[in-house]
């Protein structure tokens, strides 16, 4: 993460059991560890409430070992565009007492808030912890495309084809971090492209 | 007699300008030699005849040209004006006190007559009679935010109040000094703060967000922040910096007087009565180089904050490229000797 | 500048008995214009003057927000307070001139919700009844859980019922009818925000009960103006203005200090709005805190006070006003 950031960069945190009737665990790859670390703490019969949904990395770790944990669900998404109308009928159906629990790529989280967000949570009130990569979700302030998975900065909008300085600045609404033109003032400047999301 | 408004244009040809009594009642944001942030809040009460401040909501002679400017932002870009599904009922606020001060202030250009919640309203500079039902949105062409922000200089943010923070859940945007609206909806007080250098290290934001949940009905509050733009455009937005940016390489020592212009904000806060929202009118005044010098000692005392801003306030507000331009030319209007006190010319 | 409210000059234009420890009073402005539009949850702080002795207290406006021609406040006789609800129920009569603040909101409603779940006691009621006429009249999704000591003290429950039909639901103490909370708080869809108005006990019941349940507190909204209690009387020095003050046994320390030609700003007076906030300077003695505002951190480390509602005891009290 950079030395300095801004206030709007999301601050992810470590997992804990919150009071609640159910738990929602939605999670990617490297994700699943913030699950089982804090599976060490959590009162008897936690998970005889939980529901854990899981889109494993390129490896496939991790799935034994979250299943070991008994949750009341248990469901393997190939994407996150896979999982959604799943998240989105259960958030529907849902009651107070809920509590989300989302952990993995700042990609995963974004996204999964954003859907919770939308279903009236709070996101003062979910749980969020950050594992693996550092590559950013970021949107074209001009074109307003959405590129994923960008880990360089300068960055090359996938829509318009703008070269972008990736903020700090971030969107919960709408998941990314902002891109702005960074050769706006001349077009002839062509500062070097450096991988440094990882 | 009411106003005259310019026929004028703040992109292609830019034919803006000033009326000399339009220069004069420029509110200019600076009362010393130099310039740091502060929390410089004040009651936004009404000021001497012939400012800014005559009446809470300014209309001046620019107002029929803003607002066709605005529709052509919003014809390019309709994502400038948005509001959360909970915000309509601030929206009806915020309808009812533009009304209400565009009628108070300028009668001969604006008429509100209410029966009960059947409201009729007038606006003959931009030839618009229409009758409606307050609160039911399907007796207005749009939503009561943008119906009545399409008639009224300036942009507006809608803030939600909750959790003892304010959220920017609604806004009219497009006459901005680069922020985007569509990406800080939804944001809080601090995080679409958070791309300004300088004042979160002061604690400047904890005390104005203090400040502005507090504020009462009645009691609307203001302050002026500044920037500077490259021909008189009102849209500065993000969206098109790749557009308006080269503009910024354009200033040379011959056309500084003529491109380069001090952009006022007006900001003033007023608390919303039935969403408990506070309204957030950021009401933008520009004037060009030629049109401020002909104040001798506004000539001067810009020339020497220009001079010295911190570095990384120059940055924020883009000045870098063309600031030993303007710097150069200023010094030739300052001979040294002091200026008065307070912001207005002498 | 000052953060305390405008105040509006009204007459009384109407006093209603509503049961027997109630009473309504209208109010209308002087100038025969209308009032100033308000949100659900808005009180005003009704000036009382009872001859040299003037109370200032704040009460929960009950009209809709929708008819502004006048407010309407409603007020529990408190026959062992400090005489404000005796005064207006005893004093208080149609043309008499008050003045009262511009209105207040402590206690709004969160508009995102996707349903409003609130549940009164007592005389609690007041602010929802404001409430469910702004809720209605923009079809707004609530439900309303009323507890009340008998049928005929359920003040304005009748009317409730007519309006709402079955979003409210009454429980009377004396029929020992009681809330399923857990049950209540448990079968709400996602997006509920929950409001809860009544004495501290209920208060605090459903605040501990809905964090056990998994309610985040940001949904949780309670307003409980505390009164002033009334106590032993003491001694306080001003540091800034250098004023020594005795507070009376019946008037509260923000009171003495205003009669001593000080004005803090405030807006609730009821040690809620964080308005009144004061520093203490130095101490001897043990501070009784009765206000909502400071944190139980800010309560022990003895440096701060809200005058509106805590009170002092024992040898030297310094405060810098």
């Amino acid at each position: 993460m950079a030395a300095k950031s801004i206030i709007s960069r999301p601050v992810y945190g470590t997992l804990s059991p919150q009071p609640g009737k159910h738990h929602l665990f939605v999670a990617d790859a490297e994700g699943a560890v913030a699950i089982i670390e804090m599976a060490k703490n959590v009162p008897a019969g936690f998970f005889g409430g939980a529901e854990i949904v899981f889109i494993p990395g390129p490896d496939g770790k991790h799935v034994g070992a979250l299943e070991a944990l008994k949750p009341a669900q248990f469901h393997l998404a190939a994407s996150f565009a896979s999982l959604l109308p799943r998240l989105k009928q259960t958030l529907t159906n849902a009651h107070m007492g809920l509590r989300l629990y989302l952990s993995g790529t700042e990609g995963l989280i974004g996204q999964a808030m954003q859907v919770a967000l939308e279903a009236g949570i709070d996101h003062t009130s979910m749980q969020t912890e950050h594992r693996g990569s550092l590559a950013r979700r970021m949107q074209c302030v001009h074109c307003k495309g959405i590129t994923e998975n960008v880990t360089t900065q300068p960055a090359t909008c996938a829509h318009c084809g703008l070269l972008l300085l990736v903020r700090d600045h971030y969107s919960r609404r709408l998941a990314a971090f902002q891109g702005v033109c960074i050769n706006a003032e001349d077009r002839s400047e062509i500062p070097p492209m450096e991988e440094i999301f990882r | 007699m009411g106003i005259t408004f310019r026929k004028e244009t703040f992109r292609d040809d830019f034919t803006f300008r000033n009326s000399p009594e339009h220069i004069r009642r420029f509110p200019f944001p600076f009362h010393e030699d130099s310039y740091m942030y502060a929390v410089n809040i004040e009651p936004h009460v009404v000021g001497p005849k012939g400012s800014v401040l005559e009446n809470l909501i300014d209309v001046d002679e620019h107002y029929v040209a803003e607002m066709q400017d605005r529709a052509l932002v919003l014809a390019e870009d309709p994502l400038r004006c948005q509001s959360l599904p909970h915000m309509t009922l601030a929206g009806w606020d915020l309808l009812e006190l533009l009304m209400e001060q565009q009628a108070l202030g300028y009668p001969e250009h604006f008429t509100l007559t209410r029966d009960g919640d059947r409201w009729r309203w007038i606006n003959r500079p931009l030839g618009i009679d229409d009758t409606f039902t307050f609160g039911d949105t399907s007796t207005l062409p749009y939503g009561p935010m943008e119906y009545i922000t399409r008639q009224s200089q300036g942009d507006f943010c809608i803030l939600d109040q909750r959790d003892g923070n304010l959220w920017m859940d609604a806004g009219m945007v497009t006459t901005q000094a680069d922020w985007s609206l569509d990406f800080d909806i939804g944001m809080n007080f601090f995080e679409w703060h958070a791309p300004v250098p300088l004042a979160h290290e002061k604690g400047i934001f904890i005390r104005a967000l203090k400040f502005l949940t507090n504020i009462q009905q009645g009691k609307p509050a203001r302050r002026l922040n500044w920037t500077m733009t490259i021909n008189p455009r009102l849209d500065t937005s993000p969206e098109n910096y790749h557009k308006w940016g080269p503009d910024r390489s354009t200033v040379t020592p011959e056309n500084v007087g003529d491109k380069v212009h001090l952009r006022v904000e007006l900001q003033s806060f007023w608390r919303l009565p039935r969403s408990n929202g506070i309204v957030f009118p950021i009401r933008c005044y520009l004037i060009k180089m030629d049109e401020l010098v002909t104040q001798p000692k506004w000539a001067r005392r810009l020339h020497r904050v220009i001079r010295d801003l911190p570095e990384e306030l120059a940055t924020y507000k883009g000045l870098t490229r063309y600031r030993p331009t303007l710097v150069e030319w200023l010094s030739k209007l300052d001979d040294g000797s002091p200026t008065s006190p307070g912001f207005g010319p002498d | 500048m000052s953060t305390g409210t405008t105040k509006l000059d009204v007459v009384v234009s109407n006093v209603v008995p509503v049961n027997e420890l109630v009473t309504r009073f209208h109010f209308r402005r002087r100038d025969g214009e209308l009032l100033p539009t308000f949100s659900g949850g808005a009180h005003v702080v009704v000036e009382m003057r009872d001859g040299d002795r003037t109370r200032l207290n704040p009460y929960s406006l009950m009209g809709s927000p929708l008819d502004t021609r006048e407010y309407t406040i409603s007020v529990r006789r408190d026959d062992v307070g400090r005489g404000g609800s005796l005064f207006m129920h005893r004093s208080v009569k149609p043309g008499l001139e008050m003045v009262i603040s511009y209105p207040v909101n402590l206690f709004s409603l969160d508009l995102r919700a996707r349903k409003h779940l609130m549940l009164a006691g007592g005389i609690g009621i007041t602010p929802f009844m404001a409430q469910t006429s702004q809720l209605a009249g923009s079809g707004g999704n609530f439900e309303l859980h009323y507890t009340c000591r008998t049928a005929s003290l359920g003040t304005y429950a009748d009317v409730l019922q007519q309006r709402y039909d079955r979003r409210v639901r009454l429980y009377h103490d004396d029929l020992d009818e009681r809330i399923e909370l857990d049950r209540l708080l448990s079968s709400q869809p996602l997006g509920t925000h929950l409001y809860v108005c009544g004495p501290a006990g209920m208060i605090n019941w459903v605040r501990d009960r809905a964090a056990a349940l998994g309610w985040p507190a940001e949904t949780v909204h309670f307003e409980h103006f505390a009164a002033p209690q009334p106590g032993a009387p003491f001694d306080v020095t001003l540091a800034v203005t250098g004023k020594t003050i005795r507070v009376g046994s019946q008037q509260s320390l923000l009171e003495a200090i205003e009669a001593a030609g000080v004005d803090p700003p405030y807006l609730c007076r009821g040690g809620v709005c964080g308005q009144c906030e004061t520093n203490v300077v130095s101490h001897d003695g043990k501070f009784i805190h009765n206000d909502h505002w400071l944190s139980e951190e800010d309560h022990r480390s003895g440096c701060k006070i809200m005058p509106c509602v805590s009170r002092f005891e024992g040898k030297s009290l310094v405060l810098e006003r």
